[in-house]
């Protein structure tokens, strides 16, 4: 893949601005939902919507897509809001998040809603669904690849070890997996909770190609995707380190945001924030 | 007296032919193998056991060894079945699904994905491996989740015929198998239809309607013997559990006026609470329940197993009498 000019890099970055917002909005409305990680990893689901995946929003069952499995489903309004906006369905439909009736369940249900790959929430189970179905394509010559987005709390569950030890000992190299290192989750940091470290260590003990990237950084992490596409010999992981609730000074960094915001009154003002630093951004580009 | 068109064997009482149901799903997977490269097996480091090594000798680019790791055996399937393969995943019921029911709830059932789960080695029939391995609880797990479909064959033949169903079905399926020799009762001519009861024994003005699932269809066909000349029941093979053929349980129920149910498993939630869900609402009638009551199982030999658990002939036989009476 051409390396991308500053303008194209750019023009990511006011994605992932975008994203960000509708991400609040949605929260807004829904008056319930998780922001800090939706917020962390936004640079990286505008990479991948607007440029990494191999895929087409009106037609999403197209075969030849690359199928993108969110593993940590609680972050799934970051998706909502990329796949909106690349046009896979209405931008207005985002703020029925969560509400009765609507397709952008408050966890994710692939029956629902035509462009997701599987229904997640409860942890520790996007990578063994990845790895089965990298497996399947692999047996078929398919040369389509298969991402799974996962948490880095997440990896606090034994099913993920299960999974990368699988897709290891199998050298899935048409998959490649991206832990959100934001180094939060519910109860506290990753590192009083359940240390995790050395995450790096263990996958590649595991037999797993690892690459660390800061995740909010939309270059890097495009690099680091293309890197995995020339690892032939084994899966990829690609550590990405994140900012949790990045764009939102006061809670950037803070597991108490894990969740939603503490009342309405603070959700709007962080959209605020948003939205001022998103006319910052714009005009330092111009 | 045996009903003709359930085409059981003549010499079924004698039970000379004996094999575990795992044989005939074994047997079934060769057959699948051959009819419909969709099908793939995944099993969890108990190839010989569950029966499918034959179809991972056969067809290795097809078999999968997850290694001990049941809920990647469940996670995985998703994956191959979300792909557009026909995932047979094997273990025994005690784990999968015991171990892993909440990745059967959620990337199987919730994501109505057509994984074919496998739980061998299930009830107290498995004998001398104790408690820890005797699933008594799967019937109840699986038939709870909304898409899951559950099929309970009742010997090797009638299991070879459910695995194959199962392929037929599009969408998740619980297929439960025991490890133990159990007599051959079909044949090859008896009918099998997914969620279709069929009744295997059918005396003259039957007062009781005894309903079963599993190999223990013997037992139920044997207490139905025993008493022929004193009280006349018919006896009805349900082999799929979900859907529940309701309108032969209603039927059965009313022609009789009282109800046996009989299982290997927890009478709580199991195969006997779907048939009273059914009756308590359309035809009220006594139902006595012939399977565990609470308790967890034990070593020892399959057959005195059942019967210190109270799934003998004679407690069925028990059962039927008891239940006449609060008719």
């Amino acid at each position: 893949m051409a390396s991308l000019t500053d303008d194209e890099i750019r023009a990511l970055e006011d994605k992932a601005q975008h994203i960000r917002e509708t991400v609040v909005e949605m929260l807004l409305a829904a008056g319930s939902g998780h922001i800090a990680s939706p917020l962390g990893m936004a640079d990286m689901f505008a990479a991948f919507y607007f440029h990494i995946l191999n895929h087409r929003p009106a037609e999403p069952a197209w075969a030849e897509r690359d199928r993108f499995f969110l593993s940590n489903g609680h972050t799934t309004p970051v998706r909502y809001a990329a796949m909106a906006l690349v046009g896979y369905f209405p931008r207005e439909e985002c703020l029925t998040l969560r509400k009765f009736g609507s397709r952008l369940q408050g966890h994710p249900e692939r029956l629902r809603l035509p462009g997701l790959e599987s229904t997640s929430g409860p942890l520790g189970e996007g990578l063994g669904q990845a790895a089965g179905y990298a497996y399947a394509a692999r047996l078929d010559g398919k040369s389509f690849r298969i991402f799974c987005m996962m948490g880095d709390g997440e990896q606090d569950e034994g099913s993920v070890w299960e999974a990368a030890l699988f897709a290891g000992a199998h050298r899935l190299h048409n998959l490649t997996a991206i832990i959100d290192r934001n180094n939060i989750q519910i109860d506290g940091p990753t590192e009083q909770v359940l240390p995790l470290e050395n995450l790096r260590a263990k996958y590649e003990a595991f037999n797993w190609h690892v690459i660390e990237v800061d995740g909010n950084n939309i270059r890097a992490f495009i690099d680091a995707v293309d890197e995995a596409r020339a690892i032939v010999e084994k899966p990829t992981l690609i550590l990405a380190h994140t900012i949790p609730g990045k764009g939102v000074k006061e809670i950037e960094y803070d597991y108490h945001y894990h969740g939603y915001p503490k009342s309405k009154e603070e959700a709007r003002q962080f959209l605020h924030e948003l939205r001022t630093l998103g006319g910052k951004i714009t005009s330092e580009h111009q | 007296m045996l009903e003709n068109n359930a085409h059981l064997r003549a010499d079924w009482y004698e039970g000379k032919e004996q094999s575990p149901t795992r044989d005939g799903f074994g047997r079934a997977l060769l057959t699948l193998g051959e009819q419909d490269p969709r099908v793939v097996v995944l099993c969890a480091d108990l190839a010989e056991s569950t029966r499918v090594l034959p179809f991972a000798e056969k067809y290795p680019d097809r078999f999968v060894e997850v290694g001990v790791a049941e809920q990647n055996l469940a996670t995985l399937g998703s994956g191959f079945a979300a792909y557009g393969k026909i995932p047979f995943i094997a273990s025994y019921a005690a784990f999968s699904p015991g171990r892993n029911y909440e990745q059967i709830r959620t990337t199987i059932a919730l994501n109505q994905m057509p994984v074919k789960v496998c739980g061998m080695h299930a009830g107290v029939s498995v004998g001398p491996d104790g408690a820890t391995h005797q699933a008594l609880e799967d019937i109840a797990l699986m038939r709870a989740l909304p898409h899951m479909t559950v099929i309970s064959p009742c010997d090797a033949e009638e299991a070879y015929k459910a695995t194959l169903a199962a392929v037929a079905h599009d969408g998740p399926v619980y297929l439960r198998f025991g490890r133990e020799k159990t007599a051959l009762m079909t044949t090859p001519k008896t009918p099998f239809v997914f969620g279709k009861a069929t009744t295997a024994w059918l005396g003259d003005a039957p007062q009781v309607a005894i309903f079963a699932t599993g190999p223990l269809l013997y037992n139920a066909l044997a207490a139905a013997k025993e008493l022929e000349k004193t009280i006349a029941v018919s006896v009805t093979n349900m082999h799929t559990i979900k859907p529940l053929d309701r309108d032969a349980v209603v039927a059965a129920a009313r022609a009789a006026g009282a109800v046996v149910t009989v299982e290997e498993h927890q009478i709580a939630g199991g195969f006997g609470s779907a048939v009273a869900e059914v009756l308590a609402q359309l035809h009220p009638v006594p139902i006595e329940f012939v399977g565990v009551r609470d308790q967890f199982g034990q070593s020892g030999e399959p057959s005195e197993l059942i019967e210190h658990y109270g799934m003998g002939i004679s407690h069925i036989v028990a059962a039927v009498k008891k239940v006449v009476g609060r008719k």
